[in-house]
């Protein structure tokens, strides 16, 4: 059922302050089982009626966390990935933004050695609708179950890529925020593998944007794929050399232009939205060619 | 966070990067007793934060140091306009005077993120004093590369490699690893971004040194470095993304067009730039409001958009998550109320606590142009701006 997360998710979420509280609400609200909350010191206590830890492994080995949901502030974002990786937590989600880059190298290198799967960070995370688990901080009321797999490096535009898709009848088997810095856990490419072998998804939206080459090489694995992709590269118009928001969005050669995206893209078999208000009705029209809708 | 290259350098030649003597000098006095110093023979360059200063004139030659006085004066003052500075230029405030030397043969050295690897690479191409891209684009068989496994840092066989790659070899060997291997080190230690040698010479006198220096820092590691990042020129920067910055928005991003854009998100921001453009106009600016929870920091922003002069209508368009769309549309109220935006504006309003929001808006009693979706958004913003 879905990418990542399913009936069986059992949440713990690092940095329980202001962010990490409200979206322990909204998650729970959602139907998601958020079984404890880690803040080194405060472990014993309970807050807003989650147990809290002073470890993520308290948090494995009491209550059977499997996902771990990170709103550690950005100077100690890497060291909290770093604990669930250990603590053997499957699947890490990093909401926080602004990590230094160089803490990210050294994040993605020790990751090689772990099973632990990190989503993000600088990312809205995951939210399968069917088992109505939410681990991140999207609107859960856009989403409708169904088996379209989403995944974007931006927040905001996915929600309004889904909402797209909602008000057209076309429902969500997981929605993947993959984050919008330089350094991520998991690439588009690795994103599109998860759904390519989930049977619960039979169509796949990507949203990328400007900078880096990481939609070139998601395009790549396009190629190879059975399920029909739809994509949209944001940024088409932004200079070159000026940073948009996004550590990542940053026009630096001809690769990162949107233009060279797009152009891998079509070259792959995938369906490119021009404009950002018709990703969910070009979803619609290629589940209709193909006959899935 | 870039640095000027007088900057990039002094902090090159504190790990050992050899770099060529010089003084940076703000007034034509102060060039000419670095002249003087230098023995009157110099080079004066320009230093802005842009490329491509040699052939818009910022780099003059001088063989006394009253030529150097007058290199300064001539520099000193103006804005220098280059290919890579847009067409008002960078303000000059600073000249960068420095002895000249005889030059064999340049190449390049560089250190950047490579994304995809995760990892720093140092790159090393013998084709220096050219665009590295272009190089790598049209001979890709002249960069070599060497990636910084965080494990084990970077690594002398490496340093070695690319020297000898690049035909530093013999008794320009040593002196070319240690270059190297300081340069990987400043990079590592300051949270480099990109810190590049272009080019980097071999003189007819038989050393290496940095002609040419950039360093960039990550702005995210701001909090570990500190007096590196109160080196940053901030009369470099657009008047107005100053502003920004001061008042708390950290993405904004002045543009060419005449549609205000304030969004929230970077993703939503670029792609509502895009579908301005789709509708046939075109964005006065780049800015994500982000999660600002405060109707202040809103009014705020919207008070940088609404006295940009280029600016002929406004869009608005918030997709609520972490951000509540309530707060954007206080924000929204008390700043047209306050005079701050007079231009037309469109709304477009969807996800956390959307209809409270609406309420606000509705309760405003202000004209403004509503727009459910977002082409809609976008065509109403373009139809106001023209």
């Amino acid at each position: 059922m879905g990418v990542l997360l399913d009936e069986n998710t059992r949440v713990v979420i690092q940095g329980f302050g202001g962010a990490g509280q409200r979206e322990a609400r909204n998650c729970i609200n959602y139907g998601t089982k958020i079984v404890a909350g880690v803040t080194p010191g405060r472990g014993g206590q309970e807050i807003e009626g989650v147990p809290i830890r002073n470890t993520v492994k308290q948090a494995v080995e009491e209550f059977g966390a499997n996902v771990s949901l990170i709103f550690v502030p950005a100077a100690f974002a890497a060291d909290a990935i770093l604990e669930a990786a250990d603590a053997g937590v499957p699947v890490a989600i990093c909401i926080t933004e602004g990590i230094p880059t160089r803490d990210m190298v050294g994040v993605k290198r020790y990751l090689q050695t772990s099973e632990t799967t990190l989503i993000g960070p600088n990312c809205p995370g995951v939210i399968t609708p069917m088992a109505r688990a939410r681990a991140g901080i999207m609107p859960p009321d856009v989403y409708l179950p169904g088996n379209v797999g989403v995944i974007s490096r931006s927040g905001t535009l996915v929600y309004e890529t889904v909402d797209q898709l909602t008000r057209l009848g076309i429902g969500q088997s997981s929605s993947v925020g993959v984050g919008g810095d330089p350094i991520i856990g998991t690439t588009q490419r690795e994103a599109l593998e998860l759904f390519e072998n989930d049977p619960d998804t039979a169509a796949v939206v990507m949203i990328g944007e400007i900078g880096g080459t990481a939609e070139q090489e998601a395009a790549e694995y396009i190629k190879t794929m059975s399920k029909p992709v739809v994509a949209f590269i944001a940024g088409a118009t932004a200079p070159p050399g000026r940073r948009m928001g996004h550590a990542g969005a940053i026009i630096a050669g001809k690769a990162g232009t949107a233009q060279a995206k797009q152009t891998a893209l079509m070259d792959a078999g995938a369906t490119v939205s021009q404009s950002p208000s018709q990703i969910g009705e070009t979803m619609q029209r290629v589940l209709k060619e193909r006959g899935l809708a | 966070m870039k640095l000027h290259e007088y900057q990039a350098k002094e902090l090159l030649a504190r790990y050992g990067v050899p770099v060529p003597n010089g003084k940076v000098a703000r007034t034509p006095d102060e060039a000419e007793a670095a002249a003087n110093e230098l023995g009157g023979k110099v080079v004066v360059k320009a230093q802005v934060h842009a490329g491509g200063r040699g052939k818009a004139g910022g780099v003059k030659l001088a063989s006394s140091a009253a030529e150097a006085r007058a290199a300064a004066e001539a520099l000193l003052g103006t804005r220098l306009v280059t290919h890579q500075s847009g067409p008002q230029g960078q303000p000059v405030n600073a000249v960068l005077v420095e002895e000249q030397f005889e030059i064999e043969r340049e190449l390049y050295m560089g250190v950047i993120i490579d994304n995809s690897a995760g990892m720093p690479i140092v790159i090393a191409s013998a084709s220096g004093g050219m665009d590295i891209e272009e190089v790598a684009e049209k001979t890709p068989e002249k960069i070599f590369r060497q990636a910084i496994d965080p494990t084990i840092g970077f690594q002398g066989f490496q340093a070695r490699s690319l020297a000898f790659a690049t035909g530093l070899d013999g008794d320009l060997n040593r002196p070319a690893v240690s270059l190297i291997t300081a340069l990987a080190k400043a990079f590592l230690e300051n949270d480099g971004s990109l810190a590049e040698i272009n080019p980097l010479a071999v003189t007819k006198d038989g050393r290496v040194l940095a002609v040419d220096a950039k360093f960039s820092a990550d702005d995210n590691a701001d909090f570990r470095h500190k007096a590196l990042f109160e080196l940053a020129d901030r009369s470099q920067e657009d008047a107005l993304e100053v502003e920004a910055k001061d008042a708390g928005i950290e993405n904004y991003v002045k543009l060419d067009g005449n549609i205000g854009c304030l969004v929230n998100g970077a993703g939503l921001a670029m792609a509502t730039m895009d579908a301005i453009q789709f509708e046939g106009g075109m964005p006065a600016n780049f800015l994500d409001i982000g999660t600002q929870n405060d109707p202040a920091a809103v009014s705020a922003a919207l008070k940088i958009i609404g006295a940009d002069p280029d600016v002929k209508a406004v869009l608005i368009n918030i997709f609520g998550g972490l951000a509540r769309t309530d707060v954007i549309a206080q924000g929204l109220v008390d700043a047209i109320k306050g005079g701050l935006l007079p231009q037309p504006t469109v709304v477009r309003l969807a996800g956390t606590n959307v209809s409270e929001g609406m309420r606000i808006l509705d309760e405003s009693g202000l004209d403004l142009i509503r727009a459910d979706g977002f082409a809609e958004a976008a065509r109403k913003a373009v139809a106001a701006a023209s």
